[in-house]
């Protein structure tokens, strides 16, 4: 029945397999009358060698288009140790090229036990990079030391992993041992440079007797091991479920399992019946550290506030740190207070702060801030001339997935801020205040204020000041892409109101 | 004392970190450069602890001399357990001999804190930076970072550092208020965001790096300068469990708000473990940890299930204890909850819901999607792709199955009950 025996060069001879069952398939012929062999395993087999050879046409004139992702599925399959892996990987080609549903199907018999296999490949290469053990031994003559392990590994993955500890130990000479392949690495200078400028050999297999036994830095290793497990969680099955016991022989720390998990039980039993010591303080505990570590839960306001401006700001701030008096404060990161010179020509009162001003700890910052500093760029405002704050001090949010959202503070929580703003504003002393949005006009104003009616015009406030009302910068990020534009050419048009004043004190103070 | 004396004390007094990842970071490797060492996205598990713990990274503490009085820390300056220091070098050569033998991705470092919080914190960066610098290391380095510490030595730290950290310890303020007098909460979080500015303002030069055109000039490589690196791998924290009375609804709180605000990679819960020389105000019980395990399924819910943190556990108004069930995964207890949801027909359903299915894992959800463009599912296919199907018929209709009256039993609920299966916490 079976017509062809195809003998590839290796077990891991993927550029064979590849051109081989490329001309299979050009030659139509179906998987059932192949047989593949290795030459390994072609030694092995008496009738192998009484096959006669396909006669070599059409290598590659084979034109079967498969998808990428089925061709690296190959390569890490025919790392397999299965002997039948070929013919299955072959079969599946057939199938692919033949039923063109199949490669939408991820759910296929086949396909499913081949991508198995791939997996048990992936996790094979996975242990090895983790459970190989180096060694190092002395060579004399100023040379570095070789360090050489050890490694019995389940599927053909030498050579596959070997660039690996290429890339990780570049400048470590060293060797990987197993029974079937070895692994060499010469870190250059032997004048013979193919790959990161040194030299990897792989050649035949090894003996375990060849690597080097345990050595005195190894005992540091042990150590390590015995002091990092807490004996109160012992977990044997999930030790052993990603450290199964086939690979025990080749880590050290594995001789100690037993004693451990053993002396766990007894250790942690020992513990909890110990009664507590009397507590020594060998040394001296810190200073207190900023003031803000102690406080009364609940408190907030300032006792006395000294009588320079500059440190009464600092208090202040410090103080709406602290400040719980609505509930939005305790999931801030930080209050976020105002920022600018003392007797400001014009106080720039914003809604509260945002995400980017929560984790900057200042206010303006965000998009919202950015669009802002593009309008007085563009009306040519002086920065120095202005102090930004917002009306609520915490940023308040709702969490949607991962992102917290901005929601608007309540007339409540408003309301118990404003004393705050009230205070900063007595000690700044602003010419004039410009209230951007409804939440600042109501809080600076001191009655609910419609923005869309009273938008660019001044008004009059509570203690005397003049104040002018705009649209809070956010409301035109949030409006309509189309009338953006024209938004903000109105939105400036209020804003320039106070440009006179905030350019008329520059003109003031330059003579001097 | 010898140094093998003071790898023992240091490595039991950061044992009770739960913090193990080496993963996420860029990668690099040692090809032309003096050292060695590498990262390819993916950490390794070296070792495995009897714990079951992976051991990726050399985690130790620089010294377990501490002024702070941490009530659930082993290292409090009131224990009375044997205290040790490492010197810089120390600390270098042990990493960089047992890299060299494989043993592990990195280093994690931690501290005691002594002196004060700038001056431990400086030599902890001093280990990273004389790895990176002096002996050209490139695996992984994570370092736990001290929240009093100044701005200038924490944006040193993510130069040298693949991971960041700093421990929130407990998920309320008024318990590290009661445990950890000396630690600020506030000063926790503004470390926070100042390591999530730092992280993203890496990223954005990075991406206005790789959008700027590359300019040959004759003799003259064609190499953009590097944009600067903080911390690749972001950063995490930690959350003990079990230390004081907060219910698991407020701990997915906490965790939730500490993703949406700081973007942390990973909240780490560590089940509160009976130390040597505990204080007495502690309870000494043992640790719960199906319940730390509950709540690691319940933090992947959040975050590649699309649940929201406050529909995973009732509220109290509806009854509730406020904690997860121990008997039943989080999902399948949702499930249980919310039954008019169900069945979900596995050949219609959107992906939100087939995430919803118990026993369907991302990987599986992602499979049914491109299957069922080409052939409705059926059971066959179901056992094949390895999930429960226990666990996933009732909750399912396909073609040739419809779960009929068993959606409805009173006793389905604890058909599940019978011997909860651990699968494991710490891979990577």
């Amino acid at each position: 029945m079976a017509t062809q025996t195809v003998t590839l060069a290796g077990d891991t001879d993927w550029p064979g397999f590849r051109s081989e069952a490329r001309a299979l398939l050009a030659r139509q012929v179906p998987p059932e009358e192949v047989v593949w062999h290795t030459r390994a395993s072609a030694a092995g087999d008496l009738f192998a060698s009484l096959e006669t050879q396909r006669p070599v046409v059409g290598h590659g004139s084979a034109s079967a288009v498969v998808p990428p992702a089925f061709v690296r599925l190959c390569e890490t399959v025919v790392l397999h140790a299965d002997p039948a892996r070929f013919g299955m990987l072959y079969r599946l080609l057939w199938r692919l090229v033949h039923e063109p549903g199949l490669r939408y199907d991820p759910l296929d018999a086949e396909r499913v036990r081949v991508q198995h296999m791939a997996q048990a490949v992936r996790r094979e290469m996975h242990k090895m990079k983790a459970f190989v053990r180096f060694r190092p031994i002395a060579q004399g003559d100023g040379l570095p030391p070789l360090h050489v392990a050890w490694f019995d590994p389940e599927h053909h993955i030498v050579e596959a992993v070997a660039p690996f500890f290429v890339r990780r130990f570049t400048q470590m000479h060293w060797a990987i041992l197993t029974p079937q392949r070895s692994a060499r690495w010469f870190p250059s200078d032997d004048g013979i440079e193919d790959l990161a400028g040194g030299r990897l050999d792989i050649g035949p297999g090894a003996r375990r007797e060849d690597a080097p036994p345990a050595d005195a830095g190894e005992a540091l290793w042990l150590t390590y091991y015995e002091h990092i497990f807490n004996p109160a969680r012992l977990k044997l099955a999930m030790m052993q479920k990603e450290m199964p016991r086939r690979y025990w022989q080749n880590l050290p720390e594995a001789a100690l399992i037993s004693p451990l998990a053993a002396e766990a039980m007894a250790r942690s039993g020992r513990m909890i019946d110990a009664a507590p010591t009397a507590p020594a303080r060998r040394i001296v505990p810190l200073q207190p550290m900023t003031a803000s570590a102690h406080h009364e839960p609940g408190t907030s306001g300032v006792d006395a506030l000294s009588a320079d401006p500059a440190d009464a700001l600092g208090q202040l701030k410090r103080a709406t740190n602290r400040c719980r008096e609505c509930p939005i404060g305790e999931h801030a990161t930080q209050s976020v207070f105002g920022e600018g010179p003392i007797g400001a020509v014009l106080m720039v009162v914003g809604e509260q702060p945002g995400d980017q001003e929560d984790l900057r700890g200042r206010p303006f910052v965000g998009p919202a801030g950015q669009l802002f500093d593009r309008a007085i760029a563009d009306l040519g405002w002086p920065r120095d001339a202005l102090y930004v704050t917002n009306a609520v001090k915490h940023f308040k949010y709702e969490l949607r997935g991962k992102r917290r959202i901005h929601k608007t503070p309540t007339q409540r929580e408003a309301a118990a801020c404003l004393h705050w703003l009230e205070s900063e504003m007595a000690q700044v002393r602003p010419r004039a205040v410009l209230a951007l949005g409804a939440t600042a006009a109501r809080s600076v104003l001191g009655r609910p204020v419609a923005v869309m009616q009273e938008r660019g015009q001044w008004q009059t406030g509570p203690r005397g000041e003049q104040v002018l009302v705009a649209l809070h910068p956010s409301a035109l990020l949030r409006g309509d892409p189309a009338q953006r534009d024209e938004a903000y050419a109105a939105w400036l048009e209020d804003l320039s109101k106070a440009t006179s004043l905030v350019q008329g004190e520059v003109h003031e103070a330059v003579p001097r | 004392m010898n140094t093998q004396r003071k790898l023992a004390i240091l490595a039991d007094a950061a044992k009770y970190d739960a913090s193990c990842a080496s993963s996420g970071t860029r990668s690099r490797n040692s090809v032309g450069g003096r050292g060695i060492g590498s990262t390819e996205g993916s950490g390794i598990c070296h070792s495995y602890a009897p714990d079951g713990r992976c051991i990726s990274l050399l985690k130790i503490l620089l010294t377990n001399f501490c002024q702070y009085d941490c009530l659930y820390c082993v290292n409090r300056v009131t224990s009375n357990v044997p205290r040790a220091r490492f010197t810089v070098d120390e600390v270098v050569q042990l990493t960089l001999d047992f890299y060299r033998r494989n043993c592990i991705e990195g280093l994690f470092l931690s501290s005691g804190i002594i002196q004060s919080p700038d001056y431990t914190m400086e030599q902890v960066v001093e280990v990273a930076r004389v790895l990176r610098e002096v002996h050209d290391f490139r695996g992984y380095i994570h370092l736990k970072t001290i929240p009093e510490a100044s701005p200038e030595l924490l944006q040193k730290a993510g130069r040298y550092a693949d991971r960041l950290s700093i421990n929130v310890e407990l998920p309320t303020v008024q318990g590290l208020e009661t445990l950890a007098p000396e630690k600020d909460g506030a000063a926790i979080r503004r470390s926070m965001a100042r390591l999530r500015v730092h992280i993203d303002d890496a990223k954005d030069a990075q991406r206005e790096a790789a959008k700027t055109r590359v300019m040959s000039m004759p003799q003259a490589s064609a190499r953009r300068a590097p944009a600067p690196v903080f911390a690749p791998a972001g950063q995490s924290t930690q959350m003990i469990v079990g230390a004081d009375a907060t219910d698991d609804r407020t701990i997915l709180s906490a965790s939730a708000q500490l993703y949406g605000a700081y973007r942390l990679r990973r909240v780490y819960y560590s089940a509160f473990s009976p130390i040597p020389d505990a204080s007495s105000s502690l309870p000494l019980a043992a640790p719960p940890m199906v319940r730390e395990h509950r709540l690691y399924q319940a933090d992947w819910l959040m975050r590649f299930y699309g649940f929201a943190h406050d529909e995973i556990v009732p509220a109290a108004a509806d009854g509730s204890t406020g904690m997860l069930s121990l008997d039943v995964d989080p999902k399948l207890a949702w499930a249980l909850a919310h039954r008019e949801r169900f069945p979900v027909d596995l050949d219609t359903a959107p992906r939100e819901m087939l995430l919803r299915v118990p026993g369907l894992g991302v990987k599986a959800v992602e499979r049914l999607l491109v299957a069922r463009r080409v052939r409705r599912v059926r059971s066959d296919d179901l056992a094949r792709l390895h999930v429960p199907l226990k666990k996933v018929l009732p909750f399912v209709q396909l073609v040739d199955h419809r779960p009929g009256r068993a959606l409805d039993a009173g006793d389905l609920a604890s058909r599940f009950r019978a011997a909860p299966v651990q699968a494991s916490l710490f891979s990577t």
